[in-house]
């Protein structure tokens, strides 16, 4: 009975074994495809961040200076992580379509083909992370801290939400395929509902002023907004500018606490995705 | 090896044809409930049990549900109605080469499919090689895909699904892609799995096929089974289905307890396994196993080896055949020493009665056999030489010709 049962784990590992290497095998795939043909490769998606950096000194602190010091690396902080997100989501919405030969002639998990979105920006959002973080090691100190350690549980939220994301878009999509579009307009909206170019704190304010509190506990309710003000306190690092309160907390109380339901709300989406894609996916081969 | 089996109960597979379906959700909402939608049965009530080592042809006209079947049994659409128990690795080939990116190279893309088709990285480092070998791919592996011909594109393919090494082997007519020598091969793999002991299932639309390499076929029709036994009778009962019933062309007549071929074997005399390839001086024997009924009239067996445009290269008669209690006889022909012949032939059996040479049954094997040799130049081997002579001075000529003509007179 129990070598039954051993036996069965066995096979169950070396199942999942088998799913995990398919699926970096789809991510290599998408990175080789995607590099092929241009001569710097990679270079070119690694100097997005370094662009970006240049661009927002010069727009925010010189074309139209905001006030903020060193705005550019606020930006960054939550620009990489809703790049990460915002890529993974609509690569995933076109993940089954995409694949229709494939998913109609061969049987195989096809969550992985979400799931390989998903890691391929996630291969490109590290990377890009660290070039931020090589650059900050010149341009800007105050982002090395123990505070840095705020990234895991923001990162694994913002995986988790991620994927449930990715799971929601690319099995609706199969069957109604003005999903993809609609995505497309939502998360522009979704960006600027977001604090990543201007200050959280800018939206307290204007929403206290105007006695409107819980609109603002509704607005941080958004799991992207949670992950992105975390992320901008572990590596922007600092929450008052100039006797300007930039980011809502000094503490880490505050970012782990909307961190947690940020947490909650992914987990169970990841919930809902996963009961979504499984209840469609039998219908893939069909609808394709 | 677990025995492999397949095991399928009362399945259905309906599909809806959508009039008005919405297909996005902004149709959806303004059009909800208006949806109508055509049922569309593509198997009915289909029961099929495959033990382990079986191999089973699965034919049937245009349209009457065997890649559903195939689609069905390897878990890639779920049936509507009944159970699907299959025991075993499954490799189901249904499109060679799905999922190739063009993009990549050879190499890159056999690491890629093998891992869709289950396949783990280091398992694939050990069989690299064979699969690429298989493939006869060796100098454009490492060349894009999308530069390869249509050729070399299906041979990867199938040289990447064979060596997933599976118990239970799904074949859609792949075979039907590819030049001889490629399909050839294809039914040389197919005769190793069986070997193995693998279960194969595979849909065919070369009727003379069935016989020669499953025990057992499936008519389908309509989605339903029409038939479920002996690859001959299966082949027969479809060609009725079709119209292009061999007693067409072969004049034969009777009713259904005329004498008939019951089974036939092209096999090398001394393994007794199943022969196709032979080389000019090889011997070749093929038994032919007949029924017949008792108070049947005599039969014999005419079997013709054909040429190109069924041109028959030489006829061998039986003497008349003698049944025993079960009804059934069994002709040997043996050809001692094959001719000089290149390239590929068939076979043309008919069962006569010797006197009046009426046909009771005909059949033809398509491609039953191939004669070793570049059939380019020619299908007989002859000793010739070509060499540049003296041209004849004119005078010469002249004579010549004035000699031709006093010889035509």
């Amino acid at each position: 009975m129990a070598q039954a049962q051993s036996a069965a784990d066995a096979r169950a590992a070396a199942q999942t074994r088998v799913r995990f290497e398919l699926l970096t095998e789809l991510v290599r795939k998408d990175l080789k495809v995607k590099y092929k043909n241009s001569a710097l490769g990679f270079v070119w998606s690694l100097a997005n961040p370094l662009l970006y950096l240049g661009v927002f000194y010069l727009v925010f602190q010189v074309f139209l200076p905001n006030g903020v010091d060193k705005f550019a690396v606020l930006f960054m902080s939550g620009f990489l992580v809703w790049t990460f997100f915002n890529l993974s989501t609509l690569s995933a919405t076109g993940a089954v379509v995409g694949n229709a030969n494939l998913v109609r002639k061969v049987r195989f998990p096809r969550i992985v083909l979400p799931l390989s979105s998903v890691g391929f920006a996630g291969v490109h959002f590290l990377l890009q992370l660290a070039v931020l973080f090589a650059a900050l090691a010149v341009l800007y100190r105050d982002a090395f801290g123990p505070q840095l350690l705020l990234l895991l549980p923001a990162l694994a939220v913002a995986v988790t939400f991620t994927v449930a994301m990715s799971l929601l878009a690319s099995s609706l999509n199969v069957r109604y395929r003005d999903v993809e579009h609609l995505l497309e307009v939502a998360l522009l909206a979704w960006f600027w509902l977001t604090p990543i170019v201007y200050p959280v704190t800018v939206v307290r304010d204007q929403l206290a002023s105007r006695g409107q509190q819980w609109l603002f506990q509704l607005y941080m309710a958004n799991p992207v907004t949670a992950v992105v003000v975390a992320m901008q306190r572990a590596i922007y690092n600092r929450p008052v500018v100039n006797g300007r309160q930039i980011l809502p907390a000094d503490g880490y109380g505050f970012y782990l606490t909307w961190l947690g339901v940020a947490g909650a709300v992914a987990v169970v989406l990841l919930g809902v995705g996963l009961w979504t894609f499984r209840r469609l996916q039998a219908d893939f081969a069909e609808g394709l | 090896m677990a025995e492999a089996t397949i095991s399928a109960e009362g399945v259905g597979k309906r599909f809806l044809l959508h009039h008005k379906r919405a297909t996005s959700l902004k149709e959806r909402l303004l059009l909800h409930r208006q949806s109508t939608s055509e049922e569309f049965w593509a198997l009915r009530d289909v029961d099929l049990e495959i033990a382990g080592g079986q191999t089973v042809g699965l034919i049937g006209p245009n349209g009457s549900g065997k890649s559903t079947l195939l689609r069905v049994l390897s878990g890639i659409l779920a049936p509507s109605t009944g159970t699907v128990a299959v025991r075993g690795r499954i490799a189901s080939l249904l499109e060679l080469g799905a999922g190739f990116n063009g993009e990549l190279t050879g190499r890159e893309n056999v690491y890629l499919n093998a891992a869709i088709l289950g396949l783990s990285r280091r398992e694939t480092q050990r069989y690299f090689d064979d699969i690429v070998a298989f493939a006869e791919l060796e100098p454009f592996i490492d060349n894009q895909v999308k530069h390869y011909s249509s050729g070399q594109y299906v041979r990867l393919g199938f040289a990447v699904a064979v060596h997933v090494s599976p118990d239970i082997l799904l074949v859609d007519e792949v075979l039907a892609v590819g030049d001889e020598s490629f399909q050839r091969k294809c039914l040389a793999k197919i005769a190793e799995f069986q070997e193995r002991g693998c279960t194969i299932l595979f849909v065919t639309h070369s009727l003379d096929l069935v016989p020669q390499v499953c025990g057992r076929a499936v008519v389908l029709d309509h989605g339903r089974v029409l038939l479920d036994g002996d690859p001959i009778e299966a082949a027969e009962r479809l060609r009725s289905l079709l119209g292009t019933a061999a007693d067409q062309s072969g004049g034969a007549v009777g009713g259904p307890d005329r004498p008939r071929f019951a089974a036939a074997r092209l096999f090398d005399p001394v393994t007794g396994l199943h022969k196709g390839n032979y080389r000019a001086g090889e011997p070749m024997v093929v038994d032919f196993d007949v029924a017949a009924t008792i108070g049947s009239p005599p039969v014999s067996v005419r079997l013709a080896v054909t040429g190109p445009a069924d041109v028959p290269l030489w006829v061998m008669d039986s003497d008349p055949l003698v049944f025993g209690p079960d009804g059934i006889a069994t002709v040997r022909f043996t050809v001692k020493e094959l001719p000089p012949i290149k390239g590929i032939f068939a076979l043309a059996a008919a069962l006569r009665d010797p006197d009046t040479t009426v046909a009771y049954d005909a059949r033809r094997f398509a491609e039953a056999f191939q004669a070793v040799g570049d059939a380019a130049t020619g299908i007989v081997d002859v000793a010739w030489n070509a060499e540049q002579v003296e041209t004849p001075r004119e005078e010469e000529r002249d004579r010549a010709a004035g000699d031709r003509r006093r010889a035509e007179l």
